[in-house]
């Protein structure tokens, strides 16, 4: 288990350590974003858990809608039938699929997270942190669509993988958002 | 045909992998909406701050090892055994590297952050948290991960399949409890 041993370089410690690092640093950064925005509702979440539970949630889907969306249209570029128009049948069933997906998982999150605050001292109404959930969820549904698409058309035209490439970008980037709509709809609601 | 897919089939198709990482959020939220993690993020300036980074980590860390294990599983290069092979060794090592010097990085930007905003923090404290919330699932990531993928590779599964949810679960649930145990165990020590 030597840094220069005998396997190949892409197995070498030094060399996984090498290109990972900076990447994961990078998204770190990109990352206090998002920090940033909690730490300023800091006061609201410490009386109110239902949007705290909300968080980890509204971050985990952001992030799967995207890789779900982002990697089927990239076979599909890979495959040569991508095109981007509005008539393209693949990105009429993954924008379908997504909004259906976001609607069933975010109807299902305001419910749940509104019980467990309940069961943890909170005090917003079900229709608060229920109307929270939907609109947060399909705006950001939303953004997964149209960042997707325009990502995939984007790595197709510069001549990329957009499996290498594109995927974790979006992903990160729907992470970030996905905190900044739900801050966003809770300043609006509350 | 792959470009028939109409919306319901992808949302069939995507909707457990969906639903595994609602489940996982929703017990991340749990804990993170917890009287004693409320606790620690009205004590602790910055907790909040450093999360979002902190659980994108756990992904970007874990994430390429499964998917790093895995191509070298196909590809025959690593056997499905439990023994020190030197690529997995120095997998696993390069990772263990990644995730702790990432979560140190993470404590230093958020005080960094801090310290630029005006706002008063413990350095210490923040590294302390971010050295045994990265240890700890370090140790849990590693273990569980490689012996799920080498297990169900024996048995006919693909690890590209087992990856996603596995890393996403563990990642959030155990990424909030373990953070809340640096700050139990830094508030005691420190």
């Amino acid at each position: 288990m030597s840094a220069d041993g005998e396997v190949d370089g892409e197995w070498a410690i030094l060399s996984m350590v090498r290109t990972m690092v900076p990447l994961l640093a990078g998204l770190s950064l990109l990352q206090m974003a998002s920090g940033s925005v909690l730490e300023s509702f800091e006061s609201t979440l410490v009386t109110q858990p239902s949007l705290l539970v909300l968080v980890p949630v509204q971050i985990g889907t952001a992030g799967n809608l995207a890789s779900i969306m982002c990697s089927r249209l990239s076979t599909q570029l890979h495959l040569g039938t991508f095109e981007l128009s509005p008539s393209n049948p693949a990105i009429r069933a993954n924008t379908g699929a997504v909004f259906g997906l976001a609607g069933t998982v975010f109807g299902v999150v305001g419910i749940a997270a509104w019980a467990i605050g309940q069961a943890l001292d909170g005090s917003l109404a079900l229709r608060q942190v229920l109307t929270i959930s939907l609109v947060s969820g399909m705006l950001l549904a939303l953004v997964v669509v149209v960042l997707s698409v325009l990502a995939v058309t984007a790595s197709y035209r510069l001549g990329y993988n957009p499996d290498d490439t594109t995927i974790p970008v979006v992903t990160n980037l729907c992470d970030i958002t996905g905190v900044l709509i739900l801050f966003g709809v809770v300043v609006v609601v509350l | 045909m792959y470009g028939q897919d109409t919306a319901k089939d992808v949302y069939r198709d995507a909707l457990p992998v969906i639903v595994v990482s609602l489940v996982a959020g929703l017990f991340a939220g749990t804990i993170l909406g917890s009287e004693t993690m409320r606790n620690g993020i009205e004590s602790v300036p910055g907790l909040l701050l450093l999360l979002p980074a902190f659980l994108a980590t756990r992904g970007g860390v874990y994430g390429s090892l499964g998917a790093r294990i895995s191509s070298g599983l196909h590809q025959g290069i690593i056997e499905p055994r439990f023994e020190l092979d030197e690529r997995l060794g120095n997998a696993i090592v390069a990772s263990f590297i990644n995730g702790m010097t990432v979560s140190v990085f993470i404590a230093v930007i958020t005080f960094g952050v801090l310290a630029a905003t005006g706002q008063s923090g413990s350095l210490l404290r923040l590294v302390g948290i971010m050295v045994v919330a990265g240890f700890l699932s370090a140790v849990l990531m590693l273990s569980v991960l490689v012996s799920v993928i080498i297990l169900g590779y024996r048995r006919g599964l693909d690890p590209d399949n087992i990856i996603g949810p596995v890393v996403t679960t563990l990642g959030d649930v155990f990424g909030v409890l373990f953070l809340l145990v640096g700050v139990y165990v830094t508030g005691a020590v420190l």
